[in-house]
């Protein structure tokens, strides 16, 4: 979205007679909007991840309520409720009636905002398809409820408040409710899809959903404690690029380029600072705002020889593993689910975090295609899956040693869910289109490992369940015969068949408990081993 | 019952006794039975014929690829003691079918296929014969000759049976033998061959008991076989088909089966000879272009036979690697290529006057 923000910054500057209405008709295809079923998906995201990031932010477990109601063909209208801290006063209108405004650009903190480009480009497609305002409704806790009835001032990229009232009211939250062109469809990528799916990597939150026929889905809470909130941390100075460096430069207080990097860069001490600069052959007195474009290029390639301690990693904030486990399994009820939040890593001096988690067999489709869920920072993944890493790295791992049925290199078949999770400060997406992540060999690497983990988890599993079939079947085998053997014996040597019958059933009870205990000792410790040589 | 068969069912008494005995202490049920295959089969070099080696086979119930067959030996020991008891026999056949099962669930036996080697099975368990359990095979084979038989009240002379002959019952120990006078007897393997040699009436111009195996050797007629000989020191002769599987039903009258080699005592005739189609015929009587060519089946059987111990014997060997090397079989009747008299009055006769056997 970077590149988005930085021609949004110099259209606004540069060339204010050019309309935000024409810049969003430019770039709807990155923004979200490029048809009508993808468009109500987006603005049910923008104000879904909102009042997500919202309450978490306060540290209420989120209540959310969605409703979508028709109004006609491919017309609907979206409400969005939650019980966040609610917006102040002085903010809402900017944040809904002005594209771009307090975007986070070097603040670096996991979140979900990374998606598409706010909420106020929803209230602009609202404006532009129905010419209708969009309604807000904002309660801070003292009594009262602001309502706000705004568009956006296409020409100036300013609120338009037309309408403003407030009344008494208990609680917090924000409401929003706008009218937008749309289309309502179901199954993949669909807004009950999305919802689901973010139910499960939210498990603390509870989704109330009514559909355009009326129907309520409920996503409840499985979760009762909110994960820790992510650290905002300084960047790292490793992989960082020569625009983010030239605007940081720009913005910086610092009087010269060492404490420039000292105090804007995560954990780089002076000594460090200074072995870059001198490998640079850049003046250390040099103010930052006076680096030419050769020496900014110097100190990007001097980084890149320079030995840097990694970034604190507490800036980041996994789901955690039982907490996903718990998620798969209430939306999907598999029979068995695996789990896996792997300790937090680094690509290009970006901290990062994979979780995993597995679901088999019970409500899921024996018959079908299995289901793949992407997820970055707890936001569901919806559209170019094939070009993402993620999915990559669940292709390219050979699933048949884990028990699962695969053809070549691709997704497994069957009754399995596979729900990946990368937690970073900054995802890494290969377009612009914030839907697929880019293949980092140190991402993917991590993945595999992921991957691998549950996959023996799985495994395990699985044989477990086959020998028990196969115990169950050898029991019913035994059993069968039983009564045949018992009346022969008694037939021939005249003794009581009842009595034989009996005592055969309570010695096969007592051998099938033998066969159990034994098997299960040493099997599932050969396993694990054959599964790690092969890895290997 | 007589006291033959009173002892008989006591028998399968113990066995079952033993069974329920193992069930009241806790133990896996189960029943030895003699290992049936080639690794457990030994040529008693002394009485030349095929005897089991001591390698048993335990077949209990707790073992899931014998808990079936465990259930039906014992569906078949019953019935057995039954039909004994009742003083009945029943065929394989019927037995299967008596056994079968409703159908309900599962049944008992799903084809003969699966009853016939429990039988053999049980067989060794109990130290029974088949016969001795009432059981039964199919009559097979024919006999025909100077030789008057009393079977329940009737007597049958079989010298004046026409061009029919008698048919051999499967079991021939119920079979009395008032008066037998005969120089030998032929065993011949195709039914064909044997009206041939009927029809020129070889077994009254050279007073002999023709006997037609009609391909493999049922054990009524082995038992035959034993009874004339052992009874009546009569000499024997076979005359089968020159390819391995005629050479081995041959070698299963002289030294028993494989698969029956608990049985080769009271089934096997080592005095016996053989008479042809041997390879060195086909020199001798210039029959070259009447053979076969060996199947791939056929040179893989010379090759199994090779190895039986039974068949080392220098004479054998040359007539099997002769065959090997020619890559020909010949049949008996193909003989017929010389004339339709040819066997009857040239090549038996001079065979049998030159004493030109092989063991």
């Amino acid at each position: 979205m970077e590149k988005i923000q930085t021609r949004a910054d110099e259209l606004a500057k540069e060339h204010k007679e050019i309309s935000v209405a024409e810049f969003f008709e430019k770039n709807k295809h990155l923004l979200g909007y490029e048809n009508l079923q993808k468009s109500l998906l987006t603005c049910v995201r923008e104000a879904v991840d909102n009042a997500l990031d919202a309450c978490e932010e306060m540290n209420v477990l989120p209540d959310i309520y969605i409703e979508i109601k028709k109004i006609k063909e491919n017309r609907f209208k979206l409400i969005v409720e939650d019980n966040g801290p609610g917006i102040v006063k002085e903010h809402i209108a900017n944040i809904f009636g002005k594209l771009l405004y307090g975007s986070k650009f070097h603040k670096l903190q996991q979140s979900r905002g990374q998606q598409g480009i706010g909420i106020s480009a929803s209230v602009l497609y609202s404006q532009l398809t129905t010419g209708k305002d969009t309604k807000i409704y904002s309660k801070i806790g003292d009594g009262k409820v602001h309502i706000y009835e705004l568009h956006i001032d296409t020409k100036t990229n300013n609120p338009v408040i037309a309408k403003e009232t407030t009344i008494y009211g208990n609680g917090r939250g924000t409401r929003i409710e706008m009218e937008l062109k749309g289309k309502y469809m179901k199954g993949k990528r669909s807004v009950y899809d999305y919802l689901q799916q973010t139910a499960i990597m939210n498990p603390a939150s509870k989704i109330v959903f009514i559909d355009p026929n009326s129907k309520k889905y409920l996503f409840d809470r499985v979760v009762n404690k909110l994960a820790k909130r992510p650290k905002e941390i300084r960047p790292h100075l490793a992989g960082i690029e020569h625009g983010t460096l030239k605007k940081m430069l720009k913005l910086t207080k610092a009087r010269n380029i060492v404490s420039f990097i000292t105090t804007e860069f995560s954990r780089i001490g002076k000594t460090t600072a200074l072995e870059i600069v001198k490998k640079a052959e850049v003046d250390e007195k040099l103010s930052p705002k006076n680096l030419s474009f050769g020496e900014i290029e110097k100190i990007i390639d001097s980084v890149e020889k320079t030995k840097l301690s990694n970034p604190p990693t507490d800036c980041l904030s996994p789901v955690g593993e039982l907490q996903i486990e718990k998620g798969i399994k209430k939306e999907l009820h598999p029979e068995f689910v695996a789990t896996i939040t792997r300790k937090p890593s680094v690509y290009r001096g970006n901290p990062f975090q994979i979780e995993f988690g597995i679901g088999y067999g019970g409500d899921l489709d024996k018959e079908g295609q299995s289901i793949l869920m992407r997820f970055a920072n707890k936001v569901p993944l919806l559209y170019e899956q094939s070009s993402c890493a993620l999915t990559k790295a669940i292709m390219q791992t050979d699933w048949k040693r884990y028990g699962l049925s695969q053809t070549g290199s691709s997704i497994p078949t069957g009754p399995v869910i596979f729900a990946i999770h990368i937690v970073s400060v900054w995802v890494p997406y290969t377009s612009e289109g914030k839907e697929a992540v880019a293949s980092y060999p140190d991402i993917i690497k991590e993945v595999k490992l992921a991957l691998c983990d549950v996959g023996r988890k799985l495994l395990v599993y699985l044989s477990r369940k086959k020998r028990a079939a196969e115990l169950e079947e050898k029991k019913e085998t035994f059993k069968k015969y039983i009564s045949r053997v018992a009346t022969s014996l008694a037939e021939i040597t005249g003794k009581d068949k009842n009595e034989i019958e009996e005592k055969l059933k309570t010695e096969l009870e007592e051998r099938i408990e033998l066969i159990e205990v034994e098997t299960e000792k040493y099997e599932d410790l050969e396993i694990n081993n054959k599964i790690k040589e092969e890895e290997e | 019952m007589k006291e033959k068969e009173k002892q008989d069912v006591k028998k399968i008494i113990d066995l079952a006794e033993n069974i329920v005995k193992q069930i009241y202490a806790n133990q896996n049920p189960h029943y030895e039975i003699i290992q049936r295959s080639l690794s457990n089969v030994i040529f008693d070099e002394k009485n030349k014929i095929l005897i089991f080696g001591n390698k048993k086979q335990t077949r209990s119930y707790f073992n899931i690829n014998q808990a079936k067959k465990f259930m039906q030996s014992l569906l078949i020991v019953a019935k057995s003691k039954e039909v004994i008891e009742n003083s009945k026999t029943v065929t394989i056949r019927e037995l299967y079918y008596q056994l079968k099962g409703s159908g309900k669930k599962e049944n008992n036996f799903d084809n003969q296929k699966e009853s016939d080697p429990i039988i053999v099975d049980i067989e060794t368990a109990i130290g029974l014969i088949r016969e001795e359990m009432h059981i039964k095979a199919d009559d097979k084979g024919k006999l025909i000759g100077n030789i008057v038989i009393k079977s329940e009240k009737d007597i049958i002379d079989a010298s004046k049976l026409g061009r029919i002959g008698l048919p051999i019952p499967s079991i021939v120990e119920d079979l009395e033998i008032k008066k037998i006078d005969a120089k030998y007897v032929l065993v011949i393997e195709t039914s064909g061959m044997w009206d041939r040699l009927v029809e020129e009436k070889y077994h009254q111009k050279n007073n002999c008991i023709l006997i037609a195996t009609m391909g493999q050797v049922s054990r009524g007629v082995r038992r035959m076989i034993y009874k004339l000989v052992n009874e009546y020191k009569i000499p024997v002769y076979a005359f089968t088909d020159g390819d391995p599987w005629g050479y081995y039903i041959y070698s299963v009258i002289k030294c028993g089966s494989i698969a029956l080699a608990h049985e080769s005592r009271r089934l096997a005739t080592p005095s016996i000879k053989y008479i042809g189609m041997t390879m060195t015929d086909v020199e001798k009587y210039n029959l070259k272009k009447v053979t076969e060519p060996l199947k791939e089946v056929d040179v893989k059987r010379i090759d199994e036979l090779l190895k039986y111990p039974w068949f080392k014997n220098s004479q054998w060997e040359k007539q099997l690697i002769l065959m090997k090397e020619t890559g020909r079989r010949i049949e008996q009747q193909a003989l017929a290529s010389k004339s339709l008299g040819f066997v009857a009055e040239k090549y038996l006769p001079e065979k049998i006057k030159n004493q030109d056997f092989l063991p």
